[in-house]
């Protein structure tokens, strides 16, 4: 191998950062034993953070890698430090929570890396081959992470189903991508756009692994109606997992929606954006209508998770660059107000053991007026409510909207949000007029006080200092477009 | 004085407040009363902020003043703007007078959760004083929906026994109204060239095709807020379930962010579409002004009667706002002055005696005036003030809107029948009013319980009085508020393609 060739692998070095990192950490158990859960989980957030450095320090310049497979840019940059701080929050939210369980064996914090690693590798493919690479090296880790619980009926059962369906979703977005791969001749995303330019190679033989391919992605973003498996799962699995799946899995998810929509499919903007159209409408409602009725949080933030995919989409719908800002800017903010109401979540226990209803929080606003003041934060701004980070998440998504002319979209997407701030409210009914049930257990642990804290803070004083995010979106945006 | 940034000042004195009863800890009833004299202090430097804003202001200008400016996001070209004129200058004066009074009124009244409640209150001023100065679409928006997230928690914690259902209701409404408006506000940043800032707003054309669905949307949040009927149903229910404080705040300021809204933004952004749409105003109008006083003179709960009584005084501001004369706005806008300080104080006095007979049925008082003298005197100011009896200021906003009514009904832009149904209400209101009045205070006691009621309390005493002297001063001596509101009306009227050069309409021609 000439060694002019090696320099050409360094885009990739935070995704062979976290590969290798996972296998150390997996060596690092082997040899330490069960009992060195708190140690493997502890080194894999270094871990985080080394590779968010290398991000950082790699991928922002637009570069193509690795025979055109794989590519970094600020879009890619941006989203990967998302997932980055999405996947060290769940660990550390798992740290405490596993041992409380029992469940605390070093495997969780390896599975949840080898996931990330999968993430990245997702968000930078450049190829759909390494797209379904990096998307089943993701899915796989993640079927094990769900049934983590192994005792729990639930827990398995949330591991099964999502495995089945996720291995159906697959299956489709494979078939998708072999049909276009037949009636264009390429896979790779640069190919497929010359091939694509100037209305060359549209058929409907095309169209049809296109559909495919879109499926495949709103399944794994879990928008309607490929929706089914969220509720069961997000409820099933242990609740630092399902903080993880709604925030570094999602992300990566949307970012990988976006680069095939985008990059590859440009060109065909008005095959697909009509159906991302009905699929945004139709998360957006179903999200806002069927969360009303759930008695339990960790239900009721999965139907909020696909109401949010619906917002998200709005801006993929658009096509342009002032929508995938919004998307990211979405994402970004989303990320943060789901860790923080997974992390009040993680609180609710009583007596020792986990309770997840909401009737459970009943005047929570006289026990533990910090925990509610945060979950009061965290459920106004997923309802959208100004000045919170959540309005301003909406905002963006609505202005990229209203500029490419989708009234239609915006004025569904609002009136959603309408229905949706009725059940966030709810809760905030719910803690603070209500009477108080008997009291959670305290302490808090501190790790999990302290991600709250810094998340609710983030929300709550976002409107004061967005630029630090704004800019860096726009930037990530525009590198999407530039060519 | 000139270079401090008097307005953000005034508008983040609260939140100053409010950082201070945070850390409060310790004995729950020293933390109540620390907590009680932080805010009043507070509200007080608050307000006395703002009366120097009115001294200095420069009546002689339709220009912003006090502006300040600073970057917020300077890629999509918002900043965070603010400013003041003639027309938002008395609403700011309006909430900062209020929220000390809801402090003092809520003094004894108020026992459980009171850090909380404090900080509610101030939290809340700081929204509204925000809205009223915001220059900038963002940030009017946010405050403008921010004040949802204090009231509903003032409605839901310290409310009555249906104060979930109101609560709900309330955040609702208002919720669906703002979100059309959010849509608007994004189109029009496109249509004056991607900018939120509102003067430069004020001062485009927007094409007339895109005006309708503007005002529409507009129209949906601000006709939420005024109420109009018929999406006043709210209105009662928030009342009715408040504590006496937040109906004070609801009737005295929050009604008005939508006359408000239709002054500063519709009028003059929209105007063809504000003329052609003033008939469904007026149409509205008259039906909120007539059906609600009826509804009003067959209520037997004391709020809920005055909440009715506001939804038909609302109506004759809409019907003075959209009249687009020089003496129908005035009238809007003193109307809704007076209706803040009256209505307001009404609220106070159905708190009066429900503190201490627990009962807003009308039915159970009756006799007051013999056991309770000072009481049926401020009851009967504000109750003339509220029928509009010359001299107080019910009156000068009723006859200037009512004014401005007649006129247009000269010209083309309203029929003559507006302003004759419109008056019509108002002896409507008379009827409810003083019938509430003679149920409440004449008559013979008829039960023990009432016998035993004491007269006004000196804290009660000191939140009346002020309200009382508001109250005359702007029936007696009205200009020291319509002078510096004139020349911000005139541009307004300035931007409708005045009324006059409407094209004649049937009943102009067969005259």
């Amino acid at each position: 191998m000439p060694v002019a060739a090696v320099p050409s692998f360094l885009p990739a070095l935070p995704e062979m950062f976290v590969g290798a990192a996972a296998l150390a950490l997996l060596m690092v158990g082997v040899f330490r034993g069960e009992r060195s859960g708190t140690l493997v989980s502890w080194l894999s957030v270094v871990a985080f953070v080394v590779a968010a450095v290398l991000v950082l320090k790699f991928g922002l310049v637009r570069r193509v890698a690795l025979n055109g497979m794989f590519i970094t840019d600020g879009f890619g940059a941006f989203m990967k430090i998302v997932v980055l701080a999405g996947s060290a929050v769940s660990v550390l939210f798992a740290l405490d929570y596993n041992q409380r369980q029992g469940i605390a064996r070093f495997e969780f914090p390896v599975l949840v890396v080898l996931a990330t690693a999968g993430m990245m590798m997702m968000i930078s493919a450049y190829d759909l081959i390494s797209l379904y690479i990096g998307l089943e090296l993701q899915s796989l880790a993640l079927y094990v992470v769900a049934s983590f619980d192994r005792d729990s009926v639930r827990s398995t059962e949330a591991g099964l189903k999502y495995f089945v369906l996720g291995a159906l979703a697959s299956g489709m977005l494979l078939f998708g991508a072999s049909m276009v791969y037949g009636f264009a001749g390429a896979t790779g995303f640069e190919a497929l756009q010359h091939a694509l330019q100037g209305g060359g190679a549209r058929s409907i033989g095309l169209l049809f692994g296109l559909v495919f391919i879109v499926v495949g992605l709103a399944f794994k973003v879990s928008a309607v109606p490929f929706h089914m498996w969220t509720p069961d799962v997000y409820e099933g699995a242990p609740t630092p997992v399902t903080a993880f799946f709604s925030v570094a899995p999602k992300t990566a998810a949307v970012a990988l929606f976006v680069r095939v929509m985008v990059d590859p499919f440009g060109h065909l903007v008005s095959e697909w954006a009509q159906v991302i159209w009905a699929i945004s409408v139709a998360s957006m409602i179903l999200g806002a209508l069927a969360a009303i009725n759930q008695q339990n949080i960790k239900r009721l933030m999965a139907y909020s998770s696909i109401a949010n995919v619906g917002y998200a989409l709005i801006g993929l719908a658009t096509g342009g660059d002032k929508g995938v800002r919004g998307v990211l800017l979405y994402m970004a903010i989303y990320a943060v107000m789901t860790i923080g109401a997974f992390g009040c979540i993680l609180c609710m226990r009583r007596q020792g053991k986990m309770v997840e209803g909401i009737a459970d929080l009943s005047g929570l606003a006289r026990n533990q007026p910090g925990l509610a003041l945060a979950l009061g934060i965290f459920m106004f701004s997923l309802a959208g409510i100004p000045p919170l980070a959540g309005f301003l998440a909406k905002f963006y998504i609505f202005l990229a909207a209203i500029d490419a002319g989708f009234y239609g979209l915006a004025v569904i997407g609002v009136l959603a949000s309408v229905v949706g701030a009725y059940y966030y409210v709810r809760i905030v009914k719910v803690m603070y007029f209500d009477e108080p049930a008997p009291a959670f257990d305290r302490p808090v642990s501190p790790v999990v006080g302290a991600v709250l804290a810094i998340a609710a803070v983030l929300i709550l004083l976002f409107f004061a200092f967005p630029a630090p995010l704004t800019d860096s979106a726009t930037a990530a945006a525009a590198t999407l477009f530039s060519e | 004085m000139r270079d401090l940034p008097l307005l953000s000042l005034v508008t983040f004195l609260p939140i100053l407040g409010v950082l201070f009863i945070m850390p409060l800890r310790g004995e729950a009833e020293k933390v109540a009363n620390n907590a009680r004299w932080i805010a009043l202090w507070t509200s007080l430097a608050t307000f006395l902020l703002s009366a120097h804003l009115w001294w200095q202001f420069d009546p002689s200008t339709a220009d912003f003043q006090f502006v300040e400016r600073a970057s917020w996001l300077p890629e999509y070209r918002i900043s965070y703007h603010m400013g003041v004129d003639g027309i938002s200058l008395f609403f700011v004066l309006l909430s900062t007078f209020l929220t000390p009074i809801c402090v003092i009124a809520s003094w004894a009244p108020i026992t459980t959760r009171v850090k909380e409640y404090m900080i509610a209150f101030l939290v809340l001023e700081t929204m509204m004083v925000g809205m009223f100065c915001a220059l900038d679409f963002v940030v009017f928006y946010m405050f403008f929906e921010g004040v949802l997230i204090p009231m509903y928690l003032i409605i839901g914690v310290w409310g009555g026994p249906r104060r979930v259902y109101a609560a709900f209701k309330f955040f609702l409404y208002t919720l669906l109204g703002s979100v059309l408006m959010l849509l608007a506000i994004l189109q029009i940043y496109f249509l004056v060239g991607g900018t939120t800032d509102i003067p430069t707003a004020l001062h485009s054309q927007i094409p007339a095709a895109m005006q309708t669905w503007l005002w529409l949307a507009f129209f949906a949040s601000f006709a939420v807020k005024v109420p109009m009927w018929p999406v006043h149903t709210w209105l009662p229910d928030a009342h009715v379930e408040a504590p006496t404080a937040g109906s004070v705040m609801l009737a005295g300021v929050l009604l008005k962010m939508g006359g408000y809204g239709f002054i500063r933004f519709s009028l003059p952004m929209m105007p063809d579409a504000s003329g052609t749409f003033a008939p469904l105003v007026f149409g509205l109008s008259v039906v909120a002004i007539i059906y609600t006083s009826l509804v009003a003179l067959a209520q037997d709960d004391m709020k809920k009667l005055i909440a009715y009584s506001s939804v038909a005084h609302m109506g004759i501001v809409t019907i003075g706002i959209f009249t687009v004369t020089a003496e129908g706005l005035q009238g809007a806008m003193i109307q809704m002055l007076s209706h803040g300080v009256v209505s307001a104080a009404l609220f106070l006095c159905v708190g009066v005696v429900y503190d201490r007979l627990h009962t807003r049925e009308i039915a159970r008082y009756g006799g007051l005036v013999h056991n309770m003298p000072k009481y049926a005197f401020c009851f009967m100011v504000f109750t003339l003030a509220s029928v509009g009896l010359p001299g107080t200021s019910g009156f000068v906003g009723e006859f200037l809107a009512l004014l401005g009514a007649f006129e247009a009904g000269q010209t083309s832009r309203a029929s003559p029948w507006v302003a004759f149904l419109a008056t019509t209400g108002m002896i409507l209101g008379a009827a409810y009013m003083l019938y509430l009045y003679r149920r409440v205070i004449f008559e013979k006691i008829m039960r023990e319980d009432v016998r035993r009621m004491v007269d006004l309390h000196w804290r009660e005493i000191v939140v009346f009085v002020p309200m009382i002297a508001v109250v005359l001063w702007m029936g007696i001596y009205p200009n020291s508020f319509l002078k510096p509101m004139q020349p911000s009306l005139a541009r307004v009227i300035e931007r409708v393609p005045a009324a006059a050069s409407l094209p004649p309409s049937g009943h102009l021609a067969q005259r």
